[in-house]
């Protein structure tokens, strides 16, 4: 059998993903998290007095603190295999990327283990963030004049 | 390429097994079982060696014997340099053949053991098989506590390990033959369909062994499948019909039948080293004492696949190896 034949057969019984179900869900869950972090913002900009770029850094910081506590405490996996890109698109996803990496090898030493692989998952998007930065304000140079 | 075998027998078995095995349909049939994946060790991996330990040590109190009453100990894993294996031997201390076949590795190294003993060159071996799910998420897959989401179609390891005990001292399980699997690799990319990888193997060596032992489907009252999974078993069904004719009636795959599919979170049910094995020397073995099944091809299949190749983007080649059992009186 020629391999498109097979692959005929293989589609036939694989079922598809339930792609609008995890839109919708994906939408629904982040447009929460959106709405959470736009009350901390707020939040923090009228309680602590804060313009809202320095309350926007806290709230960055909340987030990502509940995103690795939720993650050491082992049941956030959970919510992201469900939520899907409802909570990974949102600063939440980077953490929980982070911290299960560095629990995953902390036992292999914090050098050899926690430190080298900590950004296995989430390295690449520190690395294509800061590309796409740079090539996103070049652009707004370029035609916005900055 | 297909072994007879005149005087090969399984004497003994032992299984040892995680949380997930034990809240499955075949709980009460292990010898022991975990509530834990560490196993109350520090680490998946030395969890694994303890798996394979526990059992060893498992089968050697059953039997009465000790580990130097052994000639020869055969067995593999899935981690890198099959450590799990190599570091549980260093405790069991059986002169040791680590193999490393994928998830076909069960029936590799039970075909291993049987050809030394009917050659004369042994007197007996150990065979053990082991899993672990963390262990090998973390080297096949992302972190464990990653939550990225996976296919609805992916297949869940199992986390245990079964040994048996073959000699040629007569018992009521008879190693009849075994076939010796192709590497086929029929272009799919998709790591999380492991059942659509290996389900071409597992034809082709079925029907090598039909061939070469001039049978028909029908001679055997059950073909088991190790680990292809709901959506693998239906591809398997479909894939032989078109391609060798061959209509499997008879047959199951152990992957749905050592998880509870609908209450666990398996996806379409296990896979690993350990899932065949884990099935065959508890349930399956108990059927063929009591007659219900007399006749039973084992046909473990191996998804060979690594990170690396699949990185760049090599699709996954597959292996199979096909082991017959009989019930004697």
């Amino acid at each position: 059998m020629e391999k498109k034949e097979y692959k005929k057969i293989v589609d036939k019984y694989t079922p598809n993903e339930p792609r609008f179900r995890n839109a919708l869900i994906a939408f629904v869950i982040g447009g929460f998290m959106g709405v959470l972090g736009n009350f901390l913002v707020e939040f923090y900009s009228s309680t602590f007095d804060l313009s809202s770029k320095d309350a926007s850094v806290f709230m960055i910081i909340i987030l990502i603190f509940i995103g690795c506590f939720l993650t050491c405490l082992g049941f956030f996996d959970k919510w992201v295999g469900f939520a899907k890109c409802g909570l990974i698109i949102p600063i939440t996803g980077f953490a929980h990327a982070m911290m299960s990496a560095a629990l995953e090898y902390r036992k292999e030493g914090l050098v050899t283990g926690l430190g080298a692989n900590m950004f296995k998952l989430a390295g690449s998007v520190i690395i294509f963030g800061v590309i796409s930065a740079y090539i996103f304000g070049l652009l707004r140079l370029l035609v916005m004049g900055g | 390429m297909t072994f007879k075998y005149n005087n090969i027998y399984i004497n003994e078995t032992s299984t040892v097994a995680g949380p997930y095995e034990a809240k499955g349909p075949l709980a009460k049939l292990y010898d022991k079982t975990y509530k834990d994946l560490y196993f109350n060790e520090k680490t998946w991996e030395q969890a694994e060696i303890k798996a394979i330990k526990e059992s060893v040590e498992i089968l050697l109190k059953k039997m009465k014997k000790k580990n130097k009453d052994v000639d020869v100990h055969i067995g593999g894993d899935l981690l890198n340099q099959i450590v799990a294996t190599n570091y549980a031997s260093a405790k069991i201390a059986i002169p040791l053949i680590g193999i490393y076949s994928a998830c076909a590795t069960s029936t590799l190294s039970l075909m291993l053991a049987s050809n030394m003993i009917e050659a004369n060159q042994i007197k007996n071996a150990i065979v053990t098989s082991s899993s672990h799910n963390n262990s090998a998420e973390k080297q096949y897959r992302n972190p464990v506590e990653y939550g990225g989401p996976k296919k609805e179609y992916a297949t869940f390891t199992t986390t245990g390990c079964a040994t048996c005990y073959l000699s040629s001292e007569k018992s009521n399980i008879k190693v009849e033959s075994a076939t010796l699997g192709t590497v086929v690799d029929m272009g799919i990319t998709d790591v999380f369909n492991m059942g659509a990888v290996m389900a071409p193997a597992a034809a082709k060596v079925i029907n090598d062994h039909l061939k070469d032992t001039n049978r028909k489907i029908e001679y055997y009252d059950l073909i088991l499948t190790g680990d292809l999974g709901v959506v693998g078993k239906m591809i398997l069904k479909d894939y032989m019909k078109q391609e060798y004719n061959i209509t499997l009636k008879n047959y199951d795959d152990s992957a749905c039948m050592i998880f509870d599919i609908d209450k666990e979170p398996v996806y379409m049910g296990g896979s690993g080293v350990a899932c065949l094995p884990l099935v065959t020397y508890t349930h399956i073995l108990n059927k063929m004492k009591k007659g219900e099944l007399k006749k039973v091809l084992l046909v473990a299949t191996g998804a060979l696949m690594n990170p690396t190749m699949c990185n760049q983007h090599l699709s996954i080649p597959s292996i199979a190896h096909a082991i017959s059992l009989e019930a004697v009186k």
